[in-house]
């Protein structure tokens, strides 16, 4: 499959040398475990396989996962494209340190950040307080778990979007504007299409982190089975009670998911480097 | 050194830079590639320097094999088309590079570094510029780093791609005539790649031209320029008009042309082409026999020469150049019909 | 609606909100007020409240408190596991980043965006089952887990195991950022050095590093902070036995879990301020980086 054809030059060095050790480095730590999961899961059979993954407590976490994780996209979507707007093309004191600070969710430990999103947002907390007195609980809800979701995709989406307003051409809204377009016409026909295929693939990056996360989740969600257990939670359990083939046929699915969304962010990004090319 | 070059092929992928090429530069020389882009002057100078392997052929300085050498090993000196310097040095650090790498028993010690730096410098004229980074110089001024740069290891050969590509057209004319001096102070021997014909012709002792990976010609500017060898160098060195047509028994009817044509005195008829250059065209108002009339349809003076269009009698476009006075004398105004009497026409029969 | 303002003209109002000098084209002033509003009210919420939330905890039964959290045997005993951890992972994960940089950036050879793809996977693996495959391959019912029993060898539940997760977890983070560097600087500098009779480290340490210095250590700060923050994977591995195979983020699970929460956010506060510091030296590195 790797075949050098070294068109760039023909006097670099260390090529087999640096090309072996990537592979062996990736294979023995990467390939070779994940490879693990399917292979592990083909041992039990596809009947047992299937009545681990339809069991209802599985679907409704799966269902749960996939919710929440949409929602959190979703809403890191429409303030994700706000923040970056802002940051990048309106002027206000502090604006570098904000720019700095958007990553954030990103050095933080999930768990940090678990347990200080569950203080908050409990009954007695900061902002628990408040919401309780609406009669909105958030700890031990979806609710939480979306707002967890929200704090650690909340970059993905202004990272992605940043570049490409960045190098979006000026000339273009005012083209637009000399042809008699208004502010709001402008965003709409000209900005929104230019960076809607960035903006989703920011999405589908914080959907994608979502879908996995635990640390920052474990700690609001509260864990009820069928209510707020989301699906790595449910594997951590079942590994804590070594049914083995159980956790790995949960997981294989969640796998399966994370590469389908894998695999459309890799689509979308060439789509989009072919669409800006031209 | 004498540089060899014998047979050398090269293909990447499905595209063929060099076919078969093979030429010699003796020691001492200043040989120009001259070249369309694509044309494969460029891989062969990088095939020279060891920057490229050869899929089939050798390459030998002095007479001796150099092929599997590594770049490392061939003392060339190589010039690249945007200099390559380290952006992270300076200027005097870029130059001292080739003798700080070599392994420890050969490296000259510090001082000697520092005084052979200093001397090459002054002799780019950039002594003064030494601790500037890259960045902080003109275009001029990087050409002339990278040319010490590569001066400093005391190469046996210099190569050059594209030496003056990304200068504009004052600092390269200067540079032209800065490098023709160096080269004859030091004469190295040295091979540069260009598409510029005209920077070929008045830099180089000798001038190959090369055309989809082989060499159409291979001779000295003089030779290119008067004997042009195919209708490939004939229309890549300067303009032409051309005038198709056929040669049979010793006569070539090209187009409104009538010529005598003894290279073909058989019967046969084959097709080919004649080629005549703008300011090889005499312009005159008296007709005396074999007639070229044409219109004269536009008429610009850039300096010395008049530049001037005309359509002949079926819409073909034809282009003289005249010196100013001739031009005076005669004074064709737009419109009017005169009479065309190319001096040389070079007729090449297609294959 | 109204469209274009003339040159600077809304940039003297005295708004909060000034547009930047040259574009002509933006938003009516209450639009970009209001967007602005927006932005920071959400950025306040979801980063500065827990941000303080977290030191205002770690604090809330004084500087004695927070102190003897800090400097109970297991903290320091955690805090060295997570040291030792990242000082074996980043390096391994630097090392593997150069190598795979250089071949990718360099060079052109078939399956050089497959290589790409394959090397940002972990970013699409659950830290859960990051930790999971290991389990799967060295627990004690895994392929190498009757072997690894027989001759005394633990991975699972201990420092190997912890190591091995977050190599994983952290594995694309230094690649990642080299590779567009990489690329950027093309081969010709280290064309010239050749020529110029560098051989192959001399050309990559002299040339090459220096080009791509404010991109290897951009990853290598990324890289460290997953490795200090890991939780997921390293938590199915760990076993948590404390003072053995308990890392930072670990240690601050129990704590909360035993319901200790000024402990635990004490714990948490060094893990916080190790974030302000990757962000601040993170921010450096861009800037270096892009200019």
């Amino acid at each position: 499959m790797l075949t050098a054809s070294r068109k760039r030059s023909g006097v670099l060095p260390g090529f087999g040398l640096t090309l072996g050790f990537t592979l062996l480095y990736l294979s023995l730590l990467v390939l070779i475990p994940l490879a693990g999961l399917p292979i592990r899961s083909t041992s039990m059979g596809w009947e047992a396989f299937w009545q681990t993954v339809s069991d209802p407590r599985v679907t409704s976490s799966y269902r749960l996962t996939m919710t929440t994780s949409f929602l959190a996209a979703c809403i890191n979507g429409l303030f994700g494209l706000i923040v970056a707007w802002v940051l990048v093309r309106y002027r206000f004191p502090g604006r570098r340190f904000v720019d700095a600070a958007i990553d954030l969710p990103f050095a933080l430990p999930t768990a940090v950040a678990g347990i200080t999103l569950t203080t908050l947002y409990a009954p007695n907390g900061w902002l628990g307080r408040p919401l309780a007195k609406l009669g909105i609980p958030v700890v031990f809800t979806p609710s939480g778990i979306t707002i967890a979701l929200i704090f650690i995709g909340s970059p993905f989406v202004i990272r992605t979007l940043q570049p490409v307003i960045q190098d979006l051409d000026v000339e273009l809204e005012e083209a637009a504007t000399s042809l008699g377009a208004g502010r709001w016409q402008v965003i709409r026909r000209v900005i929104l299409p230019y960076l809607f295929p960035a903006w989703l693939t920011g999405v589908a990056l914080a959907f994608a982190r979502a879908i996995g996360e635990y640390g920052s989740v474990v700690f609001i969600a509260g864990n009820m089975p069928m209510r707020t257990e989301i699906t790595p939670l449910l594997i951590v359990t079942k590994l804590e009670q070594y049914d083995y083939a159980g956790a790995t046929a949960v997981a294989l699915v969640l796998l399966v998911m994370s590469f389908a969304l894998l695999l459309m962010i890799n689509l979308l990004q060439g789509w989009t480097e072919r669409r800006i090319a031209h | 050194m004498s540089i060899e070059v014998r047979n050398l092929t090269k293909t990447f992928g499905s595209f063929t830079a060099l076919r078969d090429v093979s030429f010699t530069v003796t020691s001492g020389e200043l040989v120009a590639l001259l070249g369309p882009s694509g044309s494969g002057k460029t891989t062969l100078l990088r095939t020279i320097a060891g920057l490229e392997a050869p899929d089939a052929g050798s390459v030998l300085f002095d007479g001796d094999d150099a092929t599997e050498r590594s770049p490392k090993d061939r003392r060339v000196g190589f010039v690249f088309q945007h200099y390559a310097l380290f952006r992270h040095m300076t200027v005097f650090e870029n130059v001292a590079f080739g003798l700080r790498v070599r392994p420890r028993a050969e490296r000259p010690s510090d001082g000697e570094i520092r005084r052979k730096v200093d001397e090459l410098l002054a002799l780019v004229q950039l002594e003064y510029l030494g601790d500037r980074y890259p960045a902080q110089l003109s275009g001029g001024q990087r050409q002339r780093v990278a040319l010490a740069r590569a001066l400093a290891v005391e190469p046996r050969a210099l190569l050059l791609d594209e030496p003056f590509g990304a200068l504009d057209a004052k600092v390269r004319q200067e540079l032209r005539r800065w490098l023709r001096r160096l080269h004859g102070q030091i004469h190295l021997t040295s091979v540069f790649v260009t598409h510029d014909q005209e920077e070929a012709l008045e830099l180089a002792n000798r001038v190959v031209v090369m055309n989809d990976g082989t060499i159409e010609q291979d001779g000295t500017p003089e030779e290119v320029v008067e004997h042009p060898a195919t209708p490939f160098v004939m229309n890549f060195v300067g303009n032409v008009n051309m005038f198709h047509g056929r040669v049979q028994a010793g006569k070539a009817l090209l187009g409104p042309l009538a010529l005598q044509y003894p290279a073909h005195e058989s019967a046969e008829a084959r097709s080919a082409s004649g080629y005549t250059r703008p300011h090889e065209i005499e312009i005159t108002r008296s007709e005396d026999g074999s007639g070229l009339w044409a219109t004269v349809s536009d008429v610009r003076r850039t300096g010395a020469i008049v530049k001037m269009e005309l359509s002949d009698e079926r819409g073909g476009l034809i282009q003289v150049e005249l010196g100013r006075d001739q031009f005076d004398r005669l004074h064709p105004s737009t419109g009017e019909r005169v009479y065309l009497k190319p001096k040389r026409v070079r007729v090449f029969m297609h294959e | 609606m109204t469209t274009t303002a003339a040159p600077g003209v809304s940039a003297t109002r005295g708004h909060v909100i000034i547009p930047s000098k040259v574009r002509r084209l933006t938003e009516p002033s209450i639009v970009r007020f209001v967007l602005t509003g927006m932005a920071l009210a959400f950025l306040m919420l979801f980063l500065a409240v827990p941000l303080t939330a977290v030191f205002v905890e770690a604090l809330s039964r004084g500087l004695a408190a927070y102190v003897a959290a800090m400097a109970e045997p297991f903290t320091i005993a955690a805090l060295r596991l997570t040291l030792i951890t990242t000082a074996i992972a980043v390096p391994a994960n630097l090392v593997f980043g150069l190598c795979a940089a250089w071949v990718i950036g360099k060079f052109q050879f078939r399956g050089r965006h497959v290589l790409t793809t394959l090397i940002d996977l972990p970013f699409a693996v659950s830290p859960v089952i990051a930790g999971l495959v290991f389990v799967l391959l060295f627990g004690r019912q895994g392929f190498f887990g009757p072997w690894l029993a027989e001759h005394g060898v633990r991975i699972i539940f201990a420092v190997p195991g912890i190591v091995l997760a977050t190599v994983f977890v952290s594995l694309p983070f230094i690649a990642r950022e080299v590779i567009p560097v990489m690329e950027a600087s093309g081969a010709q500098e280290e064309e010239a050095a050749r020529v110029l009779g560098a051989g192959g480290l001399q050309t990559f340490f002299r040339v090459t590093l220096p080009n791509i210095k404010w991109g290897v250590l951009y990853g290598v700060i990324l890289c460290s902070a997953r490795a200090i923050g890991e939780f997921g994977a390293v938590s199915v591995v760990s076993g948590h036995i404390r003072g053995l195979t308990n890392t930072l983020p670990l240690h601050v699970e129990i704590l909360y879990n035993e319901y200790q929460f000024q402990a635990a956010f004490a714990v948490a506060s060094i893990l916080t301020c190790l974030a302000l510091v990757t962000l601040v030296a993170k921010t450096i590195a861009e800037r270096r980086l892009h200019t």
